[in-house]
């Protein structure tokens, strides 16, 4: 059974994100690019189930600058077999992402697609389940859990009111919440290892796909700030100032 | 201009993020139908009719509609767009599952999570966990947008529009529903209650939550968590709150035991008057609280269940 991965480089996690003065964007000279985090779970998943012997080969793809190929690295050097850079220096907005994504799946063929639920950058929360409708496969998104065996995946979903489980028919789309692994950290021999995997360099001419742009960004700013509050020095302090200040209980 | 909104419910009641998803919709302007789909949910697009401001609301009823599953929502919404410019549902776990898949079907790009309508094309979203807000012009023929329902006001419910029978989907499908763990609580919901106090990886364990939940209960008030809290097993994971959680703006948020994570503050900074109780004075939540109480939670919490 084969496995896609697509993984996305963005803003550290830790990283709290500036607005540039001219409102055109976010800063992001300088800023330590990460793995998305939840592309690292979706590649730990994939790994976990290579060791259970579910899996026999795992694909991670990404969209984006050459610095992408360190993402790609990452996703190697935990275990995954092999990278393709869709190399672009454009905007890529979630619509081409899932329509490149698309045209790799029907090239490689995998059995699964695990996507992170959402990029920490757009939070778009909207790539995966683009790419199920474009492939017409079932999807299963925010996974807790996820079980595969007689050609279905069972998986557990983190939805508001609580845990919902569904089964879908193989292949299938999957998109990882938080709680569904934690992603173990590369050790050197597997990075070391990681160098010598083969990293395929392509661009979205290859598949054919237009970068269109449908949503203009017409402006970046930053978010309404809150004004500094007062530090209380008792319990007593803080009701009154609720009840006679703030009149909120 | 006309606008379907899916509405979003359990097949008993219209959920609070349908009537504020309206309210987005009346923002865009234009007609505006609320499509109920369910199994067995009759008495919801009846409620759904209440909602001011609707022509029309479409109702359809099937077994595989029961859960709205994202294939046969797809089934079923597609085919309904020819007669609409707009489609919007709430920004809720439902409304992210099935959207994106009738936008791809669409050849659209969504808009997810909108808090702002500035003109009918152009939205503003956050990005960046909140940290950043863009505004977008769609250039799309039909907008198809996800809404953030704490930045908008509910519609009232005094219409009343007539609803419509629809088929439901045929199928096959290839995803079925197999079981839910759904958590029970007599509380308001998280995302709609006036109050909301939340917990930490301070709180230590679940059993300490107790204390977290008899003043939620004097004030009546839902109860929240951050993610390190719910990671450890402390609360069900449909507790937290954040960039990757849910999003709340109560009149009043309570974080006690928190530090005010970027992804944390994403989903509570839009909170009317925010209290921290905290024993680090250089906890990043401080930042953000309207009144910080530096303290032993241990200590400040049986005080504030005694003092309510
Ligand atoms: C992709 C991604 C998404 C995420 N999404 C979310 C999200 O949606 N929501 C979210 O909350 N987090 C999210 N996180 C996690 C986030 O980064 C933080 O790790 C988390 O919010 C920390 O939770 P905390 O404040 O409870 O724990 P900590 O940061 O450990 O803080 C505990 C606090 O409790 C205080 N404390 C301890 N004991 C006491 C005591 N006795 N009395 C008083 N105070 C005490 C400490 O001083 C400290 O400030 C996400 C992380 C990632 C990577
Ligand atoms: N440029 C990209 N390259 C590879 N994968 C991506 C890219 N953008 C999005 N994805 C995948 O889609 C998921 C959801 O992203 P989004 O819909 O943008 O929130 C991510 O977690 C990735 O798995």
């Amino acid at each position: 059974m084969k496995v896609l991965v697509p993984v996305k480089r963005v803003i550290d996690y830790n990283i709290k994100a500036r607005v540039k003065p001219d409102g055109s964007g976010v800063d992001l000279a300088n800023v330590k690019m990460s793995m998305n985090p939840f592309g690292e779970i979706a590649v730990e998943e994939a790994v976990r189930l290579k060791e259970k012997g579910v899996v026999s080969e795992i694909v991670v793809v990404s969209i984006g600058p050459l610095q992408a190929q360190e993402t790609i690295r990452t996703a190697l050097a935990m275990g995954a077999d092999r990278g393709i850079l869709i190399q672009t220096e454009e905007t890529v907005e979630p619509l081409s992402v899932a329509k490149l994504l698309r045209a790799v799946a029907l090239e490689e063929r995998p059995d699964i697609a695990i996507l992170g639920k959402q990029a920490i950058d757009d939070d778009a929360n909207q790539t995966g389940q683009m790419l199920a409708a474009m492939l017409d496969w079932p999807q299963a998104t925010f996974a807790s859990k996820l079980d595969i065996a007689d050609g279905k995946a069972e998986v557990m979903r983190e939805i508001d009111g609580g845990l919902q489980t569904i089964s879908v028919e193989l292949p299938a789309v999957i998109t990882t919440d938080l709680r569904l692994n934690e992603p173990r950290y590369a050790s050197l021999p597997n990075i070391m290892k990681a160098k010598r995997k083969p990293i395929d360099m392509k661009t979205p001419d290859d598949y054919g796909v237009a970068l269109d742009i449908r949503l203009e960004q017409i402006t970046v700013a930053e978010p309404p700030k809150r004004e500094a509050g007062v530090i209380v020095d008792s319990v007593a302090a803080l009701v009154d100032k609720l009840k006679n200040e703030a009149g909120v209980i | 201009m006309a606008i379907l909104v899916v509405g979003e419910h359990d097949n008993a009641h219209l959920s609070d993020a349908t009537g504020k998803t309206v309210g987005a919709a009346a923002k865009i302007g234009g007609d505006i139908d609320i499509l109920i789909a369910g199994e067995n949910a009759g008495a919801v697009a009846a409620e759904a009719a209440k909602v001011d401001g609707i022509r029309n609301v479409l109702h359809a009823d099937g077994a595989v509609l029961a859960k709205q599953l994202a294939e046969p929502m797809q089934a079923l919404i597609v085919p309904l767009m020819g007669d609409y410019d707009a489609l919007l549902a709430p920004a809720t776990t439902n409304g992210k599952n099935y959207l994106p898949r009738v936008a791809a079907a669409l050849d659209v790009m969504q808009i997810s999570e909108i808090v702002s309508v500035e003109a009918p094309d152009t939205f503003v979203r956050p990005i960046y966990a909140g940290n950043a807000m863009q505004k977008v012009r769609s250039t799309d023929k039909i907008k198809v947008i996800t809404v953030r329902p704490t930045a908008f006001e509910a519609a009232k419910l005094s219409g009343r529009a007539s609803v419509k029978s629809i088929a439901a989907p045929a199928g096959p499908f290839k995803s079925a529903f197999i079981g839910e763990e759904l958590t029970r609580s007599d509380r308001p919901e998280l995302t709609a209650a006036k109050i909301v106090i939340s917990g930490g990886r301070g709180m230590g364990s679940g059993e300490n939550f107790a204390m977290i939940e008899r003043i939620a209960d004097k004030l009546g008030a839902a109860v929240g968590a951050s993610r390190a809290a719910v990671d450890a097993g402390f609360v069900p994971n449909d507790y937290q709150v954040g960039q990757t959680g849910k999003v709340v703006a109560p009149e009043l948020y309570i974080a006690v035991g928190i530090s005010g994570a970027i992804q944390h503050l994403a989903g509570m900074k839009d909170s009317k008057v925010i209290v921290a109780i905290n024993k680090d004075e250089d906890a990043p939540i401080f930042q953000v609280a309207d009144y910080g109480l530096v303290a032993d939670l241990f200590k400040a919490l049986p005080e504030l269940e005694e003092a309510l």
